[in-house]
């Protein structure tokens, strides 16, 4: 952290005596430093979501409160977070994507609000919910990254227009929910649309401007994906001339997926930018023969040019949509008696990676939820022929059970181990929390036709929770140097909402029923509880205004959880369900027994909807005056 | 092929079925009433049954059995359905129960919604059905979705995969080669 003072300040330093203006990075850099101030949606470059604030501490959060609370405005799905800069707050929300700019000074009076005018048909090609996970700023400049896939440049003082751009086409079935990210003079986001055959992107744009620096393809030639043969490294070793094409069929890349909606992190020492890509398309894994590179992989391109400097493919010809699009964190810890550079990633198909972040080797992968069965583990052997492959498990192969075939039992689900909700990391317990889901399903996939802008799927999926258990998410804490899961919480419901630790020894999150939780971070033990107006799906903050640390979180239930999963999906009640229907009432014979996948679960158990409602609504916490 | 399914779905699904009405017994049903009228089975054609006025319709046997387009449509329901509209038709916090909304709707707005699209747009509501006309996917299998709904509407089955159904008849083997183009 010293390093990067001094080598920020150097720069500023020649900069100033050839006269040219400051680069917006280091003030950036400055004031993610400020621990009062939340400038960036995760926290720092890092994507650590760890604040030195201790203020609230594990002893006094018993005593939260709510301070002060704010509506959107919007009923939908609300991710993200908002940010504290100086002493504004902005805070985003779903389609319509408005933006408000909120006076800490004033008791969060309205200084202004954007409300961007969309064509609402962008909408239905939104899969899974109209999610945006926030803006960015930079620059004096707040960056808006909208559904109809326009990226938009305000003024941060008065909400003023400074330039937009429209990276994609909606009528292409492409659309925007991931933030934007600034690093340096450049402001990145990617595309969604991984479920409508859109072959995905990064693109980087000035942030002076907005004109586009570069776009880096997630398939296709080299020239299109910014790969070099020779240099571009995986797990070592060059990955060769035409690697993506090479592991498709025909064309089959031009609708190849590898979307890019999730969260990007950035090593400034090694001018880094990290991010994963996601499924490939269709769901139907019979219909695309090949690993479908790049699909599914951690991507390391270097900022100024977009070139990949390593790549890891981590589900090679997914069957299952395991995107690989959750955050990387990068964290210096030591392994094996040496400091590293490291990057963790809790994957959607329930391996935990811990890579060397300026190399790409290989380090751990492990199953973050022991339930975790498509594969039984990662080939760790570097002289093995699949070394860094997972090593799959036929029965839970949904291209080895075929087209037309259910395939039963897969855990974890297609909304994986973890989705976009992201994991918090903290140096002091050099743990990571993360919030996680429980949750199996059957997979069964047939043909389908591609057509633009509409919805290329290819597989029927039911989702419930493993046999035996009631719970559908766990909120862990890992040890992403072993590979080990260190406590783990049982949630009703998969945890959903972003993590947030403090140098408070305090780690929080919320809970798809509304709950926001504080728990220590050394045990686990729950400190505190308070039930928001909504599920919770958004990302925990905290910053400090006049002297006092306030925790804030967004509440309103939707994005993938909100197809309330759990309403009466318990395979055994299901089955349970299927006797009564058939049954009326009589014990069944051979001949009628009803296929039960373990009939006989605990207990009553009720749906997501009995919980919650729809909601938009801003919870800010603090502790009481004294 | 999507001549067929472009602007008269009614006439595209009455032209399959033939104009002889079968009396077929049906278990356990009591008289009822969705969005469509009475869903008791009054004809039948190459395993598609229809009711009294010719809509399409779900038959369920004693044991559980389900006509093969109730369980297709369970199947194409959940690939390309159920990420808005929820699992078993049990509706999401941004799209409607379907196995609600088929109590009142009937088969002619349900098909005309799910190729034309609905909007519905104002301060308090930002809901967009897209149109589905030009996907095969669905549009080659709208009966299918229709009569599992219809199951669920009339709480003629549970949720979850319908464990037994009725083997694929060859009409409709074809009718899906000839109207999606896949072989």
């Amino acid at each position: 952290m010293n390093k990067l003072l001094v080598i920020t300040t150097s720069i500023f330093g020649l900069m100033a005596v050839q006269g040219f203006p400051a680069r917006a990075d280091e003030a950036l850099e400055k004031l993610a430093k400020d621990p009062k101030q939340w400038v960036m949606q995760q926290g720092d470059d890092a994507n650590t979501r760890y604040s030195k604030l201790n203020q609230i501490n594990a002893s006094n959060v018993k005593k939260l409160q709510v301070a002060w609370t704010f509506s959107t405005g919007v009923l939908r799905g609300h991710e993200g977070g908002p940010l504290v800069v100086g002493d504004t707050m902005y805070v985003h929300t779903p389609f319509p994507n408005t933006v408000y700019a909120l006076d800490l000074n004033n008791e969060g009076k309205i200084l202004w609000k954007y409300e961007p005018r969309q064509d609402p048909n962008v909408i239905p090609i939104m899969c899974c919910d109209t999610v945006n996970r926030g803006v960015a700023y930079a620059d004096g400049k707040i960056f808006l990254h909208q559904a109809d896939t326009t990226l938009i440049a305000l003024d941060a003082k008065t909400g003023a227009k400074v330039w937009s751009v429209m990276d994609g086409e909606a009528g292409k079935g492409q659309s925007g929910t991931d933030a934007p990210f600034v690093y340096k003079d450049k402001v990145l986001v990617g595309i969604s649309g991984g479920e409508f055959g859109v072959r995905g992107w990064v693109s980087a744009y000035n942030i002076s401007d907005g004109k586009l620096a570069w776009r880096g393809y997630s398939e296709g030639p080299d020239a299109d994906t910014l790969i070099d043969p020779d240099k571009t490294t995986s797990l070592g070793k060059p990955v060769g001339p035409n690697s993506s094409t090479s592991t498709w069929e025909g064309d089959q890349w031009k609708i190849g997926g590898g979307a890019t909606w999730g969260w990007y992190s950035y090593d400034p020492e090694l001018n880094l930018v990290y991010y994963g890509s996601g499924n490939p398309s269709t769901w139907n894994p019979v219909q695309r023969p090949g690993d479908n590179r790049w699909s599914m992989s951690i991507w390391a391109r270097d900022l100024d040019t977009g070139k990949v400097k390593w790549i890891y493919q981590m589900t090679p010809h997914d069957e299952w949509d395991f995107d690989g699009v959750n955050e990387m964190i990068l964290t210096d810890q030591t392994i094996g008696g040496a400091a590293r550079k490291l990057l963790t990633h809790f994957d959607r198909n329930g391996f935990g990676y811990t890579l060397d972040r300026a190399t790409g080797e290989l380090l751990v992968a492990e199953k973050f939820d022991p339930v975790v069965n498509w594969a039984t583990k990662v080939d760790m052997d570097k002289s093995s022929k699949t070394y860094g492959r997972p090593l799959v498990v036929d029965a839970y192969s949904t291209q080895h059970q075929g087209e037309d075939t259910n395939s039963k039992g897969i855990c974890p689900a297609a909304l994986g181990t973890k989705d976009e909700q992201p994991a918090a990391y903290s140096p002091e317990t050099q743990l990571f929390y993360v919030p996680t889901n429980h949750v199996c399903m059957d997979y069964e996939p047939y043909k389908v036709a591609y057509t633009a802008g509409q919805a290329y799927v290819g597989a029927a999926v039911a989702m419930y929770p493993p046999k035996g258990d009631t719970n559908m998410g766990n909120f862990i804490a890992w040890d992403g140097k072993t590979g080990k899961i260190v406590w783990s919480n049982k949630e009703q419901f998969s945890a959903w909402g972003g993590a947030l630790a403090t140098a408070g020894g305090v780690v929080f999150y919320g809970t798809l029923e509304g709950y926001l939780k504080a728990v220590d971070a050394k045990t686990g033990k729950e400190l505190y509880k308070f039930k928001t107006p909504s599920g919770i799906i958004g990302n925990v903050m905290t910053y400090e205004h006049g002297g006092k640390q306030y925790v804030a979180v967004l509440s309103g239930v939707g994005g993938w959880a909100g197809i309330g999963l759990a309403a009466g999906l318990l395979q055994p009640e299901n089955a349970a369900a299927w006797h009564g229907a058939v049954d009326q009432g009589k014990l069944p014979t051979k001949e009628k027994t009803v296929d039960t996948a373990g009939l006989g679960a605990v207990g009553g158990y009720a749906g997501l909807a009995s919980y919650t409602s729809l909601g938009g609504t801003l919870t800010v916490f603090a502790l009481p005056s004294e | 092929m999507l001549e067929d399914v472009d602007v008269s779905i009614n006439k595209f699904v009455l032209g399959k079925f033939a104009a002889v009405t079968l009396a077929v017994a049906v278990t356990g049903a009591t008289a009822r009433a969705d969005g469509s009228g009475n869903p008791a089975v009054a004809s039948s054609d190459n395993g598609k049954y229809a009711d009294k006025d010719g809509n399409p319709t779900y038959k369920i046997s004693e044991d559980g059995t389900v006509d093969w387009y109730t369980f297709s449509g369970f199947r194409r329901y959940h690939s390309d359905c159920h990420v808005c509209h929820g699992p078993n038709g049990e509706g999401s916090s941004y799209a409607p129960a379907l196995a609600n909304s088929l109590k009142t709707l009937s088969y002619t707005d349900f098909t005309n919604i799910v190729t034309n699209g609905r909007k519905n747009v104002d301060a308090a509501n930002d809901k967009v059905m897209p149109e589905f006309a030009s996907n095969v996917n669905v549009m080659c299998y709208l009966d299918d979705i229709y009569v599992y709904l219809r199951a669920r509407a009339n709480d003629a089955i549970p949720g979850g995969r319908p464990p037994k159904h009725e083997d694929k008849p060859e009409a409709a083997k074809a009718a899906e080669a000839s109207c999606t183009g896949i072989k």
